[in-house]
Parts: C-alpha cells; sequence; structure tokens
C-alpha cells in the first residue's frame, strides 16, 4: 500500500469513525451549539447601546457581525486539551502512544468531522437569529466566502496547534486545562467575541495586534463581512502563530514523552 | 538459548515523588518546600527471552512487573542498562517495532466505548496498513477462536467485562504482533472467561509463535500458560526459571499428611509441625523440609499412624505467601538462577 493510499484509508477511516461518534453524541451537540450563543447575546447589548450612542457601526452592521462571530466561533471551537488530559490522567493514552500513528491525528479528524455533525445544529440556530432580524440577512461576495473559509480553516489551525501544544503540558501536570482556562479569558476580551474591536481604545487594539487573538475570530469575520483591509498581514500573522505553535508542540511532545509514566495504570 | 526477541540487560528505573506530611502544616510546607523522594521500581534487571516462549511475570503489588513491561514496550524511559525488543530498543518507538509488539492492559481500554468495537477494529486496520481482505480474514479468524463474532457490531459499553476484554484482545492483535505484553489480562474476569482467555492465548502461540509476557494475580493463568516463570520482588529478579523450580528454592517445607487410629490432642501434634487443618482423623501438618526425616520417624514412633502422604505445597500457596508477607527473607536478596 503507498503512503499515500494508506494515508487516505486512514482518514477514510477515522472520519467515518468519528461521524459515527458525534452521531451518538447529537443531543450533547445540540447543547454545545446553544452553549456558543454568547456572541448573540452580546450582539443584543450592542445593538441596544448603537441605537442610544454613537458607535462605529449601526445595529444592523452589529448583527450581522456577531451572527458572523457566531457562525465563526462554530467553526473553530477546539477542545482538544480536555481530551488529551483525561487519555493522560485515566492512563489511556498508553495504548495510543503503542499504536504507529501520532495521536494528534485522531485528534484533528474528529474536531473536523466535528464540524460536520455540529452544522445542522449551528444553522439552524442562525436560522433562527436571522428570522428575529431580518435587517441583518445578507448574501455575502463570493470572494469573500472563499477568503473567509481559507481565513476560518487558518484560524482553527492555530488554535487547534496552540492548545494542543499547552495540553502536551499534561505530561508533566493532571490540570494543563488550567492553562487554556486563562489563554481564554484573553481570548474572550481580545478576540472580538464580546464586542469587535473597531470599539475598543486605539491602545488596546494596537497591543491586541501583536497577540493571535484578533485573528482568531475578529480577522475571519472581517473576512466574511468583506470589511477586512489588510487580509495579507492577518494570514501572515496566524502563519507565524501557527509556526510558533508547531515548534512548542513538538518541543514539548518529545520532552513530555522522555517524562510520561503512564500515570494510573 | 535459541534466538532472543527480548534481551534486557541491567534495566532498571527511579522515580521521583513527592512527600507530603499529613495536615495543615504539612500541606503549607508542601507548598512552599515540596520534598522528593527516589523509588527504585526496578533494579538491574536482566533476562532473555526467546521467540516463541510464554514467560510469567510474578510479584507482588509494587514490586515492578508493571514498570518492566512499559520499559519493554517503550512507554517508561529506562534510568539505567538497555533493553532490545524484536531487534529494537523500544523506546525509540519506530514503526517497525510498534508494528511488531501489542500491550494488553486488564484495566486500560482502547476500544471506543460508545461505538461497536467494529469500528475501533476499522480504525486499527487502518492504522496498521492492512488491507480490507487481510483485515476481514483476520478479524473473522479471531473473533472465531475468542468466540465473539455475534458481539462485533454491539456497542462496547453493552458488553460484559469478559466481551470487552475479548474485544480488546482482538483488537491488540489485529496487527498479528510477534511479542505480545499482558498486563492482568483476566483481571476481575469470571472463571469460564478466564478459562477462555487462556485457551485463545495459547492457541495464538501456537498457531503464530509469537512471544507473550504475561503478569497476573491469577495463578492459574500462570500455571496454565507459563512454562518459564521472572520473579520479581521490590524492583530485582530474584529467580528466573520453571514453574516448578520455586517450590524448590521458596519453599523450605513439605506437608505431611496422616491418619492416626486413635483420636490425639492438638497440642501433641504441634510438637512435631504446623497444624494445617484437621478431618476427622486425618491431619495435615507443615514441617521444615530439613526436619521431615526425623519428624517421620518420630511420627511413627509415638503415634498410632495408619497411612501417611508427604507432598509440596500447592505453587499457588507459596506465590500467594511470598505475595502476602512481601518478604522472602534470605532467599529473596540470592541471585537470580537461571534454568
Amino acid at each position: 500500500m503507498s503512503p499515500a493510499a494508506a494515508f487516505l484509508r486512514k482518514l477514510r477511516a477515522f472520519a467515518s469513525t468519528g461521524v459515527a461518534l458525534f452521531s451518538e453524541y447529537r443531543a450533547e451537540l445540540f447543547l454545545w451549539s446553544l452553549a456558543g450563543v454568547i456572541p448573540l447575546i452580546m450582539m443584543g447589548v450592542w445593538r441596544q447601546a448603537s441605537a442610544t450612542g454613537a458607535f462605529p457601526l449601526d445595529p444592523t452592521e452589529f448583527t450581522r457581525y456577531f451572527l458572523a462571530v457566531f457562525l465563526v466561533r462554530q467553526a473553530t471551537i477546539v477542545w482538544v486539551i480536555w481530551d488529551f488530559e483525561a487519555h493522560v490522567v485515566s492512563g489511556t493514552l498508553s495504548p495510543l502512544l503503542l499504536q504507529p500513528s501520532n495521536p494528534a491525528f485522531r485528534f484533528v479528524v474528529w474536531h473536523l468531522t466535528e464540524r460536520l455533525a455540529r452544522a445542522p445544529f449551528a444553522l439552524a440556530v442562525l436560522a433562527i437569529w436571522l428570522l428575529l432580524f431580518p435587517d441583518a440577512f445578507f448574501w455575502p461576495k463570493l470572494g469573500d466566502v472563499c477568503l473567509a473559509v481559507l481565513g476560518i480553516a487558518a484560524s482553527f489551525a492555530t488554535r487547534f496547534v496552540i492548545q494542543y501544544a499547552f495540553a502536551m503540558v499534561g505530561f508533566w501536570s493532571e490540570r494543563a486545562t488550567s492553562l487554556e482556562e486563562v489563554w481564554f479569558l484573553v481570548y474572550v476580551f481580545l478576540s472580538g467575541v464580546i464586542a469587535p474591536l473597531d470599539v475598543y481604545p486605539d491602545v488596546v487594539r494596537t497591543i491586541a495586534a501583536f497577540t493571535p487573538f484578533p485573528y482568531f475570530v475578529y480577522f475571519p469575520v472581517q473576512l466574511l463581512l468583506g470589511r477586512e483591509e489588510n487580509v495579507l498581514r492577518g494570514f501572515v500573522v496566524l502563519a507565524v502563530w501557527w509556526g510558533l505553535g508547531y515548534a512548542l508542540y513538538r518541543v514539548l511532545w518529545r520532552k513530555g514523552l522522555r517524562h510520561y509514566s503512564a500515570m494510573g495504570a | 538459548m535459541p534466538e532472543a526477541v527480548i534481551e534486557v540487560e541491567a534495566l532498571g528505573k527511579t522515580y521521583r515523588t513527592s512527600v507530603k506530611q499529613p495536615g495543615f502544616r504539612g500541606t503549607l510546607r508542601h507548598y512552599f518546600r515540596r520534598q522528593y523522594r527516589e523509588i527504585e521500581a526496578v533494579r538491574s534487571v536482566s533476562f532473555r527471552i526467546a521467540r516463541g516462549e510464554v514467560v510469567g511475570f510474578l510479584g507482588a503489588n509494587g514490586a515492578g512487573k508493571t514498570t518492566t513491561l512499559k520499559m519493554l514496550t517503550g512507554l517508561v524511559h529506562p534510568t539505567s542498562g538497555r533493553a532490545r525488543v524484536a531487534g529494537h530498543e523500544p523506546f525509540r518507538r519506530e514503526r517497525e517495532f510498534l508494528e511488531r509488539i501489542t500491550l494488553v492492559m486488564g484495566n486500560k481500554q482502547q476500544l471506543l466505548w460508545d461505538l461497536p468495537a467494529l469500528e475501533t477494529l476499522r480504525i486499527n486496520a487502518a492504522i496498521y496498513r492492512l488491507d480490507e481482505a487481510t483485515a476481514q480474514a483476520r478479524i473473522a479468524e479471531l473473533s472465531e477462536l475468542l468466540e465473539i463474532q455475534d458481539k462485533l457490531r454491539e456497542p462496547v459499553r453493552k458488553l460484559s467485562l469478559g466481551e470487552r476484554m475479548k474485544c480488546e484482545l482482538l483488537a491488540a492483535l489485529l496487527h498479528r504482533p510477534e511479542v505480545l505484553f499482558l498486563d492482568e489480562p483476566t483481571l476481575g474476569l469470571d472463571v469460564n472467561a478466564q478459562d477462555s482467555i487462556r485457551g485463545f492465548l495459547r492457541e495464538y502461540n501456537r498457531r503464530h509463535r509469537a512471544t507473550i509476557v504475561l503478569t497476573s494475580h491469577y495463578m492459574a493463568d500462570i500455571t496454565a500458560l507459563c512454562e518459564r516463570v521472572l520473579l520479581i520482588h521490590r524492583g530485582a529478579l530474584i529467580y528466573d526459571g520453571e514453574l516448578r523450580g520455586i517450590l524448590e528454592r521458596f519453599a523450605p517445607y513439605r506437608e505431611v499428611e496422616l491418619t492416626l487410629d486413635a483420636g490425639v490432642a492438638d497440642e501433641v501434634l504441634e510438637r512435631f509441625g504446623e497444624v494445617a487443618s484437621r478431618k476427622g482423623r486425618t491431619t495435615r501438618l507443615i514441617v521444615r523440609r530439613e526436619d521431615v526425616t526425623r519428624t517421620l520417624q518420630q511420627l511413627l514412633r509415638e503415634l498410632p499412624v495408619s497411612d501417611l502422604a508427604i507432598k509440596d505445597p500447592p505453587i499457588e500457596q507459596i506465590v500467594g505467601r511470598l505475595f502476602r508477607e512481601g518478604s522472602l527473607g534470605e532467599e529473596g536478596s540470592a541471585e537470580p538462577r537461571t534454568p
């Protein structure tokens, strides 16, 4: 079997099993989709505020912005650190390490297949919101949609690799997820989930530009809305952070494996 | 010795673990000035295992059996010494090495809990690059041997413990490994399931000339499968040889079963040895090996003996005693004996 054929076979096997797994967790997926409506709640707040004060966006633009945030968040959610930590703590990482396949492969494929299983629920929530706010409906340009899809893919890849690098801390600590919790706090504030970066003071926006956070949500949202002015810079910054995350993962993976003592067995 | 599949030389593993005193002060101290202790889990262990051998690892809890298995599979990095398994250094975990070994742990599972075992088997077939026809043929062969053909399509969570372990074995053996490391494979199973798994392992070993290294607390697993045992005590290898050899080495006593013509008080019998049991006029006495001849002469001279037999104590009893006591006295410090 050629390496390419072997890779495709593995991809197919994991993808079909992933779909089977997430079909088993339909109710959970629906609840997760509902749990992602924070941007829609923020939308209500900002619509109200913009109707009474001077803001860079009008109520309809705020609505479109947060609906796009909701979509981007649904497509870029990453939870690999919890999975990895559970495997380390329970000792079930050991069987995975004894297979000739990097465990990262299954986590990536299962994250991607989860998107497929989640899509109907996410689109249903979006449809309900559009019925409530019909003024926000618009057809994005094909070029913007293509760029947004690329932006979402780059955002997911970068979020995944950084969180996976954090997950490697699980080799030393049983509470690696606390790192992600701190990271998530900053993410919520600087990524554009609770407010578009347009409404932040200049100094915060300048600082944020040096972090990966605005590129996780705000950047793909701007691409979808056709408002991004510096497309190339966004992709370059994501690529740099992806590279840093990947390098960190490789170093911690190698050192962690040495340290790992198959805890709990 | 024929071609060695496993070669271990002066292998050692030392863990560093934090120590905390009880109480609030202990907690504060632990928080600001953590103290560590080094634990020698495995101490300079050496042995060789030939292709096709079935070897049992015996030892009390914490003796170092599982740590040794993990070093041999590459999961734990040794602190000292060297190991070669199937021509590879385990900790490098090269693809060729991983394709030739497997580890089954009775208390850990690789099967996907909410899906039928067939889904895990499909994944494993893809990971080990088995083509569809080969994978199907092996699933058919192994599931028939394990008698679980009708269980592969049911969600794993609905299977009994025994059925789950059989599916685990199937998943672990799909790539037909040459070296099997089995850590308590019959843990918690009922007698029938244990027996069925032993039968399967025997047959797998016969068909594929696989090397099997097995740890188990059930002596029946060891006696049914292993011609050779390695006894590990406090991290050190204290015996390497045939199972029966343990009798001579670690059982410095024998059982004398005597039937008396008339009733004799316990106190009188205890003068000759430890009374293990009494049933009617039949008594089982435990007598030190070196005292057997003298005690027999005394018994025949002083008591109304109508029948008498001398037996070795059952191997289970000896090993159980070694595990319970957790100490082997002077024997425990002896050099390993090879067959």
